[in-house]
C-alpha cells in the first residue's frame, strides 16, 4: 500500500472525530422525543415553585372524599377496622405486618397498601394466591377507590371515609 | 412511583439507522488503524467487519422479535463502544505483536449470543424476582470461587478474582455483579416498607432493625470480603456502591447514603493501615511523579504516569489512530485503553466516548423510571449505576482523579468476562426498557369508581386487560406454608 500523504491522515483524523459527534448528536436527536415538554406530552407534574409562580399548570384536585379507616368485611378478622394514618400498611400473616392476617389463604408478606397524593394504592408483594381488587387481580400498583372491595385469601378488606 | 408518560412506538427503524451508523464508527475506526500503519486490510480487518456486523443486526433482529418497544439507542451506543475498543485493541496488537484482537472478538460473539438468549428466553424481566435468594446465593459461591485452590488462577497484578476453566480464565466476580443486583432489587422492592418504618428512630435517622437486614448484611460482607481475600479495591467498591445507591433509591432517605459515606471513610482508613496493597495504591496515586514512585518495582506509578503523558501527547484532537505510540504504557489494551484512546483521538474523542457512556447510563435510568414495576425499577437502577461507577473509577483513575483499581471500561476494554457481564446488563436494560415503554392496553372506561378527567397518579390509572404472559395466575388456591 502507498504512503499516505499527512493531508490526507490530517483529514481522516478529522473525519473520524467528527463521525463520533455525528455519531453522539444522532442518539441525542433520536431521544428528543422522549424529551420533548409540551402540552401533549406533557412530562412529570409542576414542582411546588411553578406551581406557586404559575397557578394555571395545576389542575384543580378533584374533590374526593379522603380514605380515613381500613375495614375488614369478611374473613377471619372480620369486623376489624384499622385508622390510616400517611404511612403505608403491610398485609400478611407475618407478624411484622401492620395488619397481620389470619387466614390460611394469605402469604407472610402479601400485599402492601400505601399512600400516593390522596389516594391508596395496592400493590402485591408476590404473594401466592394473589391479591384482587373488585375481581381483577393485581399484576401492579392500583389505586384503591373508597368502598371497592380488595380480596387477601380470605380476607375482603375496604377503605371507608 | 413516576408520572412519567412515553409515546408508543416501537421506533426500531430508528435503531437501525443509528445501528449502521455505529458500525461506521466501529469499522471505519478499524480501517483507520490500518490505513494510517499502511497496512493492506487483512483478514483480521474483514473478519472484524463481520463479526461486528452480524452481532449487531442479529440483536437488533431479536428485538424486533422479543421486545419491540425496548429503547431505540442503547444498542447503537453499545455497538459503537464495543467497536471502537475492538478497533483499538486491534491497534495495539499491531504494536505489541500480541493476539488479544482475536480473543476479543470471540468473546463479543459469546457476549452477544448471551445477551440475544437473555432476549429470546427470558422475555420478561419480573421471572428474575422469584430467584432473589438464589441470587445471593449464587453471587456468594462466585465471590468465593476465585479463592479455591484447585481452579483459582493464582494472584494475577496483585489481585486473585480469575478463575481457570481450560486455557481461558475468567473473572466471576463480573457476574456476580448482575446477581447481586438482581439480589438487591428483589429484595429490597419486597421489604421496603419494612426498612423504611419498622426500628428506632435516633435523630433525624431512622435505624433498621438487625433482622430485617441480616440479607443486607450478608452482601455487605461479600464487598468487603473481596477485598480482604482477593486485594481488589475496585470490585469492592463497586459492590459497595451498588448496595448503597440501591437502598437509597428504594427507600428515597439520604441518611443512608450519608452512612454509607461514613462507612467508606472508616472502611478506606482502616484499608490503607491495615491491608499494604491499599496503602501502596494511595502512596502511588498521592506521590505519582515521583522518580522514585515511578522506578520502584512493587506499586510502581509507572503506568498511570505513562498513560498521562499519552494522553498529555495526544492533547485536544489526538494523534490519530494508529500514529502514536500507546503502547509504551503496560497493560494498553486493559485497564489503560482510555489513556489509549485519549492519546489517539485526543480530548475530543475522550469526551464523545464518555459522553456515549452517560447516554446509556441515562437510558437505564429513563428505563427505571418508566417501568411500572418495583423491582425492575430497582434492577435498572442499580445495573446503570454499575455501568455507571465503573467508568468513575476507571476513568477517574486514569486520569489520577483517585486511585487506580483494576476494573475494566466496560464495552472497551480487553478482558472476555467483563465484556459477557455487560452485554447480559444490556439485555436486561433491554427488556426493561421494553417493559417500560410497551402500550398497555386499557380497557373501556368501565370502572365507575375512577372520576373521569383526572391526571394519572401512579401509571395509568385504567386497569390493564393485558396480563404479561410470564406471571402465571395460580389456577387453584394453595395453602401457603
Amino acid at each position: 500500500m502507498n504512503e499516505l500523504s499527512g493531508l490526507t491522515v490530517t483529514v481522516l483524523r478529522f473525519g473520524f472525530l467528527l463521525l463520533l459527534w455525528l455519531m453522539i448528536f444522532s442518539v441525542v436527536g433520536a431521544m428528543r422525543r422522549d424529551l420533548v415538554i409540551g402540552r401533549k406530552t406533557k412530562v412529570g407534574t409542576p414542582t411546588a415553585r411553578q406551581a406557586r409562580r404559575h397557578p394555571e399548570l395545576v389542575d384543580a384536585p378533584p374533590v374526593r372524599a379522603q380514605a380515613r379507616t381500613l375495614v375488614v368485611t369478611e374473613g377471619p378478622l372480620s369486623g376489624r377496622t384499622l385508622e390510616l394514618s400517611g404511612t403505608p400498611i403491610l398485609l400478611g400473616r407475618a407478624q411484622e405486618a401492620t395488619l397481620v392476617l389470619e387466614d390460611d389463604y394469605a402469604s407472610g408478606r402479601h400485599a402492601r397498601l400505601f399512600p400516593q397524593g390522596s389516594r391508596w394504592f395496592i400493590e402485591d408483594l408476590g404473594s401466592t394466591n394473589g391479591t384482587y381488587l373488585g375481581d381483577q387481580q393485581l399484576t401492579r400498583a392500583l389505586p384503591v377507590e373508597l368502598g371497592v372491595p380488595v380480596r387477601i385469601g380470605k380476607t375482603v378488606i375496604e377503605l371507608r371515609p | 412511583m413516576s408520572q412519567l408518560q412515553t409515546v408508543a412506538k416501537p421506533r426500531r427503524n430508528i435503531e437501525l439507522v443509528l445501528l449502521i451508523l455505529a458500525l461506521v464508527v466501529g469499522i471505519s475506526a478499524n480501517a483507520l488503524v490500518d490505513l494510517n500503519l499502511d497496512r493492506p486490510f487483512d483478514s483480521d480487518f474483514y473478519s472484524q467487519a463481520a463479526v461486528l456486523t452480524v452481532l449487531a443486526l442479529g440483536m437488533h433482529i431479536s428485538l424486533r422479535f422479543r421486545a419491540k418497544y425496548a429503547d431505540p439507542v442503547i444498542l447503537p451506543i453499545v455497538v459503537a463502544l464495543n467497536g471502537v475498543g475492538l478497533a483499538m485493541i486491534h491497534r495495539l496488537d499491531l504494536a505489541t505483536d500480541d493476539t488479544a484482537g482475536p480473543r476479543q472478538w470471540l468473546w463479543t460473539t459469546v457476549a452477544v449470543l448471551a445477551a440475544i438468549s437473555v432476549i429470546w428466553f427470558l422475555r420478561d424481566h419480573r421471572v428474575l424476582r422469584r430467584f432473589t435468594y438464589i441470587s445471593l446465593i449464587v453471587s456468594v459461591v462466585l465471590l468465593i470461587l476465585p479463592l479455591i485452590p484447585g481452579i483459582s488462577a493464582g494472584d494475577v497484578n496483585g489481585a486473585s478474582v480469575w478463575i481457570r476453566i481450560g486455557n481461558n480464565s475468567f473473572q466471576p466476580g463480573e457476574i456476580a455483579k448482575i446477581t447481586l443486583a438482581i439480589f438487591f432489587a428483589g429484595y429490597l422492592s419486597s421489604n421496603r416498607d419494612l426498612i423504611l418504618l419498622a426500628g428506632k428512630k435516633i435523630g433525624p435517622l431512622q435505624l433498621p432493625r438487625v433482622r430485617d437486614l441480616g440479607p443486607m448484611i450478608v452482601a455487605w460482607l461479600a464487598s468487603v470480603g473481596v477485598l480482604v481475600f482477593q486485594h481488589d479495591i475496585g470490585t469492592s467498591v463497586l459492590f459497595f456502591g451498588l448496595f448503597m445507591i440501591m437502598i437509597y433509591v428504594a427507600t428515597s432517605r439520604i441518611s443512608w447514603v450519608a452512612i454509607g459515606l461514613v462507612l467508606i471513610a472508616v472502611g478506606g482508613f482502616f484499608a490503607i493501615r491495615i491491608f499494604p496493597h491499599v496503602g501502596l495504591r494511595v502512596n502511588t496515586w498521592v506521590h505519582a511523579f515521583d522518580p522514585e514512585v515511578i522506578g520502584r518495582g512493587v506499586g510502581s506509578s509507572y503506568q498511570i504516569v505513562q498513560g498521562l503523558f499519552g494522553m498529555a501527547s495526544g492533547g485536544l484532537i489526538g494523534s490519530g489512530l494508529g500514529q502514536g505510540r500507546p503502547d509504551i504504557v503496560p497493560l494498553a489494551n486493559s485497564d489503560m485503553i482510555i489513556a489509549s484512546l485519549g492519546e489517539e483521538l485526543g480530548m475530543i474523542g475522550l469526551f464523545a466516548v464518555v459522553l456515549l457512556y452517560l447516554l446509556l447510563i441515562t437510558r437505564g435510568f429513563r428505563a427505571a423510571l418508566g417501568t411500572r414495576d418495583a423491582f425492575g425499577k430497582l434492577l435498572a437502577v442499580g445495573l446503570s449505576f454499575a455501568i455507571a461507577l465503573q467508568c468513575f473509577v476507571v476513568i477517574g483513575g486514569v486520569t489520577r482523579l483517585i486511585p487506580l483499581t483494576g476494573l475494566t471500561t466496560p464495552f472497551l476494554a480487553a478482558g472476555g468476562s467483563s465484556l459477557l457481564a455487560n452485554w447480559i446488563i444490556v439485555a436486561l436494560l433491554l427488556l426493561i426498557s421494553n417493559a417500560a415503554r410497551r402500550p398497555i392496553f386499557t380497557a373501556p372506561a368501565k370502572e365507575p369508581h375512577v372520576p373521569a378527567g383526572e391526571p394519572p397518579a401512579s401509571g395509568p390509572p385504567r386497569t390493564p386487560v393485558q396480563t404479561p404472559r410470564s406471571i402465571k395466575t395460580p389456577s387453584k388456591k394453595v395453602i401457603s406454608p
